[in-house]
């Protein structure tokens, strides 16, 4: 894997991210008391009076908390800032935008690059496991600190709408609407052997130093750059990479073949292969591998239902929150049939649900990209709440 | 808004709970809402009218009449329409159970098989009769369930619910002058509605 000498989440701190720090900490749900908390987080637009116009984002997996702005450590616009912006369908004219790296994160978020208050050296690999409610509860911390006490919306997809269901669940009066975007309600025997195999591939890396690299001034590069090849290739679907690369080979001066060499059996490159090479090498710059297991683990361990009896429709019974639950048609990763036994759940707790397949062929990462009808139900939805909740109208 | 939905619309009283199974493109509902102040909620089975319902803020969830009932709570609404949709489910009789166990009143408008014309159509010329309202050849047309209103009147019986409203409409949608006589209904009005309740409710 190619580690360039551009800036890298390896180097440290390099970035100021904006960040609150609460002294009071926060109690995770396998018994430790993790403080200081210290959450970093980005807002857009401007909150009303009333303090009724909050929208929290959640962010997957490896997303961070830059949504709608340039990302200052991959100079890449906000991964949402086709869809969060001033006349977009989360409109930030209107609404008061907040979206926080997610605790055990890497961007400013408490996690395993924070110092740990009784060793004073970094967590690393010791960081204690956290759960979705863990998570949860430090955004809790955050919207408490800014005097929010009803989110008019909670947004995710992916791991986002783990959250934003575990929000709903958790603290169904804090939550007029959420919309819950291919995502589960958990994490299928699928979904957990796919991590798995990243979780693997991290440890055999030998750079990997049990999770304390840094102190060795290495990274499990190897090790997270497959992780990441291989989790790419799950939020794609067949016909997207079929389409974006097909059997194409690459023909350019640094994988060529000079004629006079003897054959070899990697001499041509597909060009999804160089594709995924690069997922991997760019990821290893903004990632680090002991946030990608402390997350990827609290995503395996998202389970609503065994949390409530066994059954999916306990949290959500004498909920008044709004759901509306999206998928996509090729995503495999999240597929629709985990969100209709959402969505029946919702209904055997006679909560108030719309639900849609959004027809794509572009998998899991659809969410992620231009998708007219998507957008449209986001938009709608955002609308159709605004009014039941009386929102005023055109602050603008 | 069709006529018929608005003949609908009045069977049912201001800020209900309301389940308007087969929304389409969600006029009902939008109506409800803006003019009754109803929680009406629709299931739709065409995608892209989900979508659309959606786009235009109304709670409405993809589904289908036959499978998506019986996972509703007893009660949970006081009206449950069903709007043209009876004669195309796969079990009509299961479908007006749940129905009525999920909602308190059911409204039921269908297609009426009984009309003259499709008697005579069947009789003179030995087809499938073919009519404005029944205009899908037999190979293609989703309604495998076709009753007439007599038919529908003994289901209601056999199954004990109260039939607490019904009228003939015409092809259009709208009321029929049928309204004393079941047989004249059966033999001229194209299509039936009624509003049904539990017995012992």
């Amino acid at each position: 894997m190619d580690i360039s000498a551009s800036p890298s989440i390896a180097d440290g701190p390099v970035y100021t991210h904006q960040t609150v720090r609460l002294d009071s900490g926060l109690d995770l749900e396998c018994g430790v008391h993790l403080t200081p908390l210290e959450v970093a987080y980005c807002t857009y637009g401007t909150l009303s009076a009333a303090r009724d116009n909050v929208i929290l984002v959640c962010h997957a997996l490896t997303g961070d908390q830059y949504l709608a702005e340039r990302n200052p450590l991959t100079g890449k616009p906000g991964w949402w800032s086709r869809m969060v912006g001033p006349g977009l369908p989360i409109d930030t004219d209107r609404y008061f935008v907040v979206c926080s790296n997610v605790l055990g994160g890497c961007m400013g978020t408490t996690g395993p690059r924070s110092i740990c208050a009784e060793t004073g050296k970094a967590w690393d690999s010791e960081f204690p496991p956290i759960t979705m409610h863990d998570i949860v509860a430090a955004q809790v911390k955050l919207i408490d600190h800014l005097g929010i006490d009803r989110l008019f919306a909670v947004i995710g997809g992916s791991m986002g709408g783990m959250q934003a269901l575990t929000w709903a669940a958790d603290f169904p009066e804090r939550v007029f609407a959420a919309m819950p975007i291919a995502t589960s309600p958990f994490h299928s025997a699928q979904n957990i052997a796919f991590n798995e195999v990243s979780r693997q591939a991290i440890f055999a890396d030998p750079d990997w130093h049990d999770g304390h690299y840094r102190d060795f001034g290495a990274i499990p590069a190897r090790g997270l750059g497959v992780a990441r090849m291989m989790a790419h290739i799950t939020y794609l679907s067949e016909e997207a990479l079929s389409r974006k690369f097909g059997r194409r080979v690459r023909h350019d001066a640094a994988t060529a073949v000079p004629a006079s060499s003897s054959p070899s059996l990697f001499g041509e490159m597909f060009e999804v292969e160089s594709y995924l090479r690069h997922q991997g090498s760019s990821f290893v710059r903004r990632f680090d591998a002991n946030s990608y297991l402390t997350i990827t683990r609290a995503m395996d361990y998202f389970d609503l239902a065994a949390e409530h009896d066994g059954d999916l429709a306990n949290p959500f019974r004498k909920s008044h929150t709004r759901f509306c639950v999206v998928s996509f048609s090729s995503d495999w990763l999240f597929p629709t049939s985990q969100s209709r036994l959402l969505v029946r759940a919702l209904n055997r707790a006679g909560a108030n649900v719309s639900f849609v397949e959004i027809e794509s062929d572009r998998g899991h990462d659809a969410f992620l990209l231009e998708e007219p009808d998507f957008d449209r139900t986001i938009r709608g939805f955002i609308a159709g709440a605004a009014e039941h909740a009386a929102l005023k109208a055109g602050e603008r | 808004m069709r006529v018929d939905q608005r003949l609908i619309a009045e069977m049912i009283a201001p800020r209900a709970r309301v389940l308007d199974v087969g929304s389409g493109d969600g006029t009902l509902i939008d109506y409800l809402y803006r003019t009754r102040s109803c929680d009406a909620r629709g299931i739709e089975i065409d995608m892209q009218n989900v979508t659309q319902s959606v786009a235009h803020g109304l709670p409405v969830m993809h589904g289908d009449a036959d499978h998506d009932l019986a996972d509703y709570p007893d009660d949970t609404f006081d009206y449950v329409v069903l709007q043209r949709t009876l004669q195309a489910v796969e079990r009509p009789r299961e479908v007006l159970r749940q129905m009525l166990r999920i909602g308190r009143h059911a409204i039921v408008s269908f297609p009426n098989f009984g009309h003259w014309r499709l008697r005579l159509q069947l009789l003179t010329t030995g087809q499938m009769p073919m009519t404005p309202v029944w205009n899908t050849p037999w190979y293609s047309t989703p309604n495998i369930h076709p009753c007439t209103i007599r038919d529908f009147l003994l289901l209601c019986e056999e199954e004990g619910y109260v039939i607490q409203q019904w009228l003939a409409i015409d092809e259009d949608g709208a009321r029929a002058p049928w309204r004393r006589s079941i047989r004249l209904a059966n033999l001229f009005g194209e299509q039936a509605m009624f509003l049904l309740k539990r017995a012992g409710h």
